[in-house]
């Protein structure tokens, strides 16, 4: 008789709980998810690349999601396979920004497809956060660009490279797989060469298609213009798959780092999971982050993935770190605006900082560019980075570079009263929302 | 008084001093200390105390140097510079095993370029006196390098106690690029003229270098200028040999991809667009077929993986291609354009499904030890491995081929149904069966060639796609069903290819070649090597 009450207690305590879950949870399906658009190819050349990415996006939802979501709403991502064809990212886009409405997109890698879709975000003013480093001379009002510019990757490396612990280099091969991004960062390299009274002879640039399979000319060509008695080194944009024939050929080919280094700047952890690193110890990556940055935020940067994909040895890389501090400011943002308006969420998202992996605070300035450490690591034989030198705090991005006349005098602003992405002169305009 | 305590406090303080500075064993405290400055973090530090060890000349040294270089150097949490040895943590000097250490306590000393050049030089001095012949040998070797006027001195004496005439040779050759640089007028006009036989890049870079610096003789420089054109002309003709091996193995390697297609396509009339994908299956095998070797077997045999793997890339990919004839392709016959969609589709579907499986991320597939680097046929004019057994390997393949089409029942069949199928089938050849095989046969020797083409390039679901229009390519230039006309179309496209490279670029390299097909198919649409008779008319 007695056990009865409180068997009756709990269970109308049981279903008073069930009850309070049940209204808290259709509370939350009142309001619409926050919905966010993941751009990213999953087919066709740049999976390779990509498909981490919009895992990554995946994997910061989620996280949301467990802390309690978003203005007190869920986030929910969208993702769509524009499969690596540049103008089906732009369809990819409209569709994403007019059907979907969605409120932020996290997309694109190639710098062919981001000129791609800029029209569409301009046009039905969304927000796109672009993750890779990329050649600059750009700033739109719709996009913030959380990888780096040339003065924050480019521009360092080969500063390294003439100090005395980059080996005082004298001569450059500058090598690139031949579209928009390493044209462009060639352009401002060898202006920026010149500057510091480098030679045009001591110059050599070379373009290859797309996927280059054959590189023995090549490496050939870079040993002869090595024996002309000054020290030479190669910046490499290659990108994509060519880059494993390169490397093969060049460690078989004999070439160590302690003759000609080469120092990339689309390579990382990724890229070398799929390469054998033993003959390749010392050649150089430069990037603003590294798996083997040492830091709690770090650490739990690496533990949150591999928890996240179920696979303890999969790598983080710079773009993954990029995709992570712009996400983290976008909810940051949309927190602070307490909307998710594209034109309040971008006045909040100025100065909005995020303590990044790489170790410092990664702080979003009115250009539309991150303030980053820039760090040079050396390819080890496990296929991780060794950091070999990196700035003393974080540099500040330049969207226009100095080193080309044409870009010079452009300043990128859009805070008040400049209001522009390339302007000469401030615009005054009532556009600052 | 206070100031006599004060003299002897003072007396005992700098008798104390003493003891420090002069301790007991001078070399082995020095040693000891040097090494342990090998750990500190500063890049400068460490190439000091790397100097530093060098010219203390002891030898003890020469393995906590190595192994800075090789990255196995570690500092202990309580800053004891330590080498880890596989699993083992020994001491950076004794060498002697230390108990309780796991190697995760362990912190790596960080290396860079600068560094592993300072150690390089280091331990050159430290064992060109070696007893090892082959250490001298890296030593010698390693002083054209790190040319300075201290090396010349310390080659000037080895040179008189070697006895080994090839480390002689190579001692002498060091010196002389030492004296080029840093030598008397006198000593750099020998030099000069006993280096001008040379034909090593790197000769050139000194030669050079000399030219370019301001305070020489005018006979050194006129001299020089001599030596530089010899080495120049000669380099020269080292180039064009380098072009043909390079244009041998572009062939080869478009050979390769090609020989399944010249069956599949060529000799079967199938226009195959998954030939690629079979390409992709073999490289895929052969990462499979490695990683199980990692996995189960002893370190030992991971060298054999590759010959392990070229089976069961060929039976992979036959089995894939005879499934797709068998529910494809046989009820497309005779209808190129559904069988041209339809094995694109399939393409596509291959790829996604590796993709699924594997991930789209390349897969690393090594070099055997015997594939990798490669060896100097003349200075200057290195012939890798990797793509001296792959043309190797490309010939046999080929030369297998035309033995089983020629010598074999099923090579009979094969050429009887290829030829007249109706008469072939009227004298009991089971046609059908004879389509499967044959396209099986294409198939599998495509999967032996991306076992080959996993040793150069990547493996990756797109790997495919690479080749694909290459093979083509190809196939039709040499002449539709007919072997050899792969084999001269491949090796001269890989020629030509090369020779047009070094002063077209790599882009217009490629659009000349492609160019000249166009035009020569519109001279020739049957290609180089046009079946004639009845045959041709099929």
């Amino acid at each position: 008789m007695s056990k009865f009450p409180f068997a009756r207690f709990a269970a109308s305590a049981t279903v008073a709980a069930v009850l309070g879950l049940a209204a808290s949870a259709s509370a939350q399906q009142q309001l619409p998810p926050i919905k966010v658009g993941v751009l990213h190819s999953l087919s066709g050349t740049m999976a390779i690349s990509e498909t981490t990415l919009k895992d990554t996006v995946l994997m910061m939802v989620d996280d949301l999601n467990k802390k309690g979501g978003l203005l007190g709403r869920k986030v929910e991502a969208v993702v769509v396979d524009p499969a690596s064809d540049w103008p089906l990212f732009a369809e990819k886009a409209r569709e994403l920004l007019s059907k979907e409405k969605v409120d932020v997109v996290f997309g694109c890698w190639t710098s062919v497809s981001r000129k791609s879709v800029l029209p569409v975000f301009e046009e039905l003013n969304g927000l796109l956060f672009y993750p890779v480093q990329y050649e600059g001379e750009e700033s739109s009002r719709n996009v913030f660009y959380t990888g780096a510019a040339p003065n924050q990757q480019a521009i360092p490396a080969v500063e390294y490279l003439m100090s005395k612990d980059g080996g005082e280099v004298k001569r450059w091969v500058l090598a690139g797989t031949d579209y928009v991004y390493p044209r462009t960062t060639n352009k401002i390299l060898e202006a920026f060469l010149k500057s510091k009274g480098v030679a045009q002879e001591d110059i050599m640039i070379n373009y290859t298609p797309f996927g280059h399979a054959d590189w023995q000319t090549i490496v050939a060509d870079v040993k002869k213009f090595a024996s002309a008695g000054k020290k030479t080194a190669v910046v490499s944009t290659i990108n994509g798959d060519a880059n494993v024939p390169f490397y093969k050929e060049l460690a078989n080919a004999g070439i160590k780092a302690s003759d000609i280094p080469v120092v990339a700047f689309s390579v990382g952890e990724e890229e070398l999971a799929g390469i054998d690193t033993k003959n390749l110890v010392g050649h150089l990556a430069a990037w603003n982050y590294f798996q083997s940055v040492k830091g709690p935020t770090n650490d739990g940067f690496i533990k949150q993935w591999q928890t996240f994909i179920k696979n303890p040895k999969r790598v983080t890389n710079d773009p993954m770190e990029a995709t992570y501090i712009g996400f983290k400011m976008w909810a940051q943002a949309v927190a602070q605006a307490g909307s998710t308006n594209v034109d309040a969420v971008r006045q909040a998202m100025y100065g909005q900082k995020v303590k990044a992996p790489g170790g410092f605070d990664s702080v979003m300035n009115t250009n539309h560019h991150l303030s980053k450490p820039v760090m040079i690591g050396e390819i080890q034989p496990t296929g991780q980075f060794d950091i070999v030198w990196q700035t003393k705090g974080p540099v500040k991005a330049d969207a226009w570079s100095k080193f080309i006349p044409e870009s010079a005098k452009l300043t990128a602003d859009w805070s008040f009263p400049w209001v522009c992405g390339n302007c000469v002169e401030p615009k005054f305009t009532a556009l600052a929302n | 008084m206070t100031s006599s305590v004060f003299r002897r406090v003072s007396r005992i303080l700098s008798l104390l001093a003493a003891l420090l500075v002069t301790p007991m064993p001078l070399a082995a405290q020095d040693l000891s200390s040097l090494v342990a400055r090998l750990g500190e973090s500063s890049f400068s530090e460490k190439i000091e105390a790397v100097e530093a060890l060098a010219t203390l000349g002891d030898d003890r040294a020469i393995s906590a140097l190595e192994a800075l270089g090789d990255g196995r150097l570690n500092v202990t949490a309580e800053k004891r510079v330590v080498i880890l040895d596989g699993q083992k943590v020994i001491d950076a000097i004794t060498l002697e095993p230390i108990a309780g250490l796991s190697p995760e306590s362990l912190d790596r000393v960080v290396v860079n370029n600068r560094l592993r050049g300072a150690i390089a030089t280091a331990v050159g001095k430290l064992t060109i006196f070696s007893l090892d012949r082959n250490r001298r040998l890296a030593a010698a070797r390693n002083a054209f390098r790190s040319g300075t006027a201290e090396t010349a001195a310390i080659l000037e004496r080895a040179i008189t106690e070697e006895i080994d005439s090839e480390v002689r040779a190579a001692m002498a050759f060091s010196l002389n690029a030492a004296r080029l640089s840093f030598g008397t007028k006198d000593e750099r006009l020998v030099a000069i003229a006993a280096l001008s036989g040379s034909s090593d890049p790197e000769v050139r870079a000194l030669l050079g270098r000399l030219r370019g610096s301001a305070d020489v003789d005018p006979d050194v420089l006129a001299a020089a200028e001599k030596a530089m054109e010899r080495v120049e002309s000669r380099l020269e003709l080292i180039g064009y040999a380098e072009n043909l091996f390079q244009g041998i193995s572009l062939g080869s390697v478009l050979l390769l991809a090609a020989i399944g297609l010249a069956i599949t396509f060529g000799v079967m009339g199938v226009i195959n667009m998954a030939h690629g994908e079979m390409i992709m299956l073999g490289a895929y095998s052969a990462f499979v077929v490695q990683q199980v070797f990692r996995t189960f077997l002893p370190p030992v045999w991971i060298d054999a993986y590759l010959l392990t793997a070229i089976p069961v890339g060929f039976v992979v990919a036959a089995s894939f291609g005879m499934a797709l004839e068998r529910c494809v392709i046989r009820f497309l016959y005779g209808r190129p354009l559904e069988t041209l969609l339809a094995t694109w589709g399939i393409s596509l579907i291959l790829q996604q499904l590796v993709r699924t499986i594997f991930g789209a991320p390349n897969k690393e597939v090594a070099n055997p030890s015997w594939m990798t680097g490669g060896f100097e046929v003349v200075a200057g004019f290195v012939v890798t491995w990797n793509r001296l057994y792959i043309v190797i390997f490309c010939f046999v393949v080929l030369a297998s081929i035309a033995a089983v089409l020629r010598y074999t029942t099923f090579g009979l069949q094969m050429r009887a149904v290829t030829q007249n199928r109706d008469m072939a089938s009227a004298m009991g050849v089971r046609t059908a069966r004879v389509d499967t095989l044959t396209f099986g046969l294409g198939s599998g020797i495509a999967g032996m060639a991306g076992v080959a083409l996993s040793q150069i390039g990547n493996v990756s679901p797109n790997l495919g796609t690479f080749y694909i229009v290459d093979s083509f390519m190809v196939v039709v230039f040499g002449g539709v069903g007919n072997l050899l006309g792969t084999l001269v179309a491949a090796m001269s496209l890989g020629i030509v290819n090369k020779f047009l490279e070094p002063f077209a670029g790599a882009v217009l390299g490629k659009i000349a070649v492609l160019i000249f097909i166009i035009l020569f198919i519109q001279k020739r649409p049957r290609g180089l090597f046009a079946l004639r008779g009845r045959a041709a008319e099929a």
